[in-house]
């Protein structure tokens, strides 16, 4: 077992190839905007983006803070306004594009997929395309740090936004059952589904139609 | 049908000018849009779909419950006016859903037991982009649009792309993916909000849609903000429906 970091490393990994793009960052936010790296495709990776959170801007804070991606194509046209200090250290690190993708599940946030370029221009469509599976798959991995069934994609948020809206208004009524926070409830929800070997869309159901409830085992 | 007073449109598109300000709110304006949209043209209801980046359509807004079904509906079977419109970038126009069983079997279905009777969809562009779709429901065969309703339903369509890219001009293909990624999400989390205060008031998720909104339009906040803060800080569920 790779454990969550390492399968996140992994993912940054593959994100420098696949894209592809020259570094690639992993961070989790905590409470209140705090955020930590917890993976990085390599040792300069890890660098530019720890150096966001010690200069307080950069694309992962402002991606998490808006909750949508930042694609800025053009560092040098476009980074300097936005983050004097960071945008600068990025140049001379030889970056010139970044792209930064919030991973989040509505108001659960998780973390930021950041993507740095040394050549400056757009994510082809193809490209973003991937970048955009990889948040997914990463969302996935950080909601799933607990018994992830073999082949049991089915059981994933895997495409977090592809959810039918009924297994969101279930997240929300799980948070305030359990009174807890939003992510502990679709970790909950998961687990449940994983438990009893159903759909997740199949318990979702029931639980907006109250016949299943997560107050009761607390 | 019958075409509506330039009165009463005029007075739709000063209100939805209106709405394009500072603390623009895109989910409420869309759902805004899809009600006055119904209004106008005297639809029964009206569905609106957005695609992510990689160009699957998403449920946005719906001016009422069984048209936010129908388009969930159309999402997961793949099939329906609104991927019709998306796909080709051509409104669908005048749709009898009795002859649409061949074109979309289970959506036409679906339609005809939600108590709809036709259908229109038109695509929602920007610029040469199609990033999304109206759909209109009628109760009533016979009530088709002439030239002049298409073109009033089509520039309530457009005003909606607009407002997608009301918070800052677009420049290039990034700003609207940033901008559609957002919008998606901003749906998620108030559909999770939902389920909060449905769990917590006791009542359906529908509901729950309706305290939401009441509590947003007393407070005179964005929609967004509310089912944010109610998320974060479950403490605030209590005091929405205080008065």
């Amino acid at each position: 077992m790779l454990g969550t970091a390492g399968e996140l490393c992994r993912l940054c990994e593959r994100a420098v190839t696949s894209v592809p793009v020259s570094r690639a960052g992993l961070s989790v936010v905590a409470e209140k905007n705090q955020f930590s790296l917890l993976a990085a495709a390599d040792q300069a990776s890890e660098r530019l983006e720890e150096l966001q959170f010690v200069l307080g801007e950069g694309p992962c804070i402002d991606a998490a803070a808006a909750r949508r991606p930042v694609l800025i194509a053009d560092l040098a046209r476009d980074g300097r306004a936005r983050w004097p200090v960071y945008a600068d250290a990025m140049h001379d690190a030889g970056i010139r594009a970044i792209f930064a993708f919030p991973l989040q599940v509505g108001a659960a946030q998780l973390g930021v997929l950041d993507l740095f370029r040394a050549e400056p221009g757009p994510l082809s469509s193809p490209e973003l395309g991937r970048a955009f599976d990889l948040a997914d798959e990463a969302v996935t991995i950080l909601l799933d740090d607990q018994a992830r069934a073999p082949g049991g994609d089915d059981l994933a948020f895997g495409a977090a936004l592809d959810g039918p809206v009924e297994l969101f208004q279930a997240q929300g009524m799980v948070m305030v059952q359990i009174g807890g926070t939003l992510e502990e409830a679709m970790t909950r929800i998961r687990a449940h589904a994983y438990a009893e070997n159903r759909r997740l869309i199949d318990v979702a159901r029931d639980i907006i139609g109250r016949d299943l409830r997560f107050d009761g085992d607390r | 049908m019958t075409t509506v007073s330039a009165e009463r449109l005029s007075k739709i598109f000063v209100e939805v000018a209106d709405t394009l300000v500072d603390d623009f709110d895109l989910p409420d304006f869309l759902h805004m849009l899809t009600v006055r949209t119904a209004d106008l043209v005297g639809a029964s209801a009206v569905g609106l779909l957005l695609a992510d980046q990689r160009g699957r359509l998403r449920f946005m807004a719906a001016s009422d419950e069984r048209a936010r079904i129908l388009e969930i509906f159309q999402v997961q079977a793949n099939e329906g006016p609104c991927f019709d419109a998306f796909r080709s970038g051509e409104p669908v126009l005048n749709a009898d859903l009795r002859d649409a069983v061949e074109r979309w079997p289970d959506f036409a279905r679906h339609a005809l037991a939600a108590g709809f009777r036709s259908v229109h969809a038109f695509p929602m562009r920007v610029r040469r982009e199609v990033i999304g779709a109206l759909n209109v429901f009628g109760s009533a065969v016979g009530g088709n649009f002439d030239d002049t309703d298409v073109q009033i339903v089509q520039a309530l369509t457009d005003v909606a792309a607009i407002g997608l890219l009301q918070e800052r001009a677009i420049r290039r293909g990034e700003v609207l993916t940033e901008q559609l990624q957002g919008a998606l999400n901003s749906r998620i989390l108030i559909e999770q909000a939902k389920g909060a205060i449905a769990q917590a008031h006791g009542i359906s998720v529908d509901a729950a849609f309706t305290v939401l909104r009441a509590g947003a339009r007393r407070t005179n906040r964005k929609l967004t903000e509310v089912a944010q803060d109610i998320l974060t800080s479950p403490s605030s569920l209590a005091t929405l429906t205080q008065h």
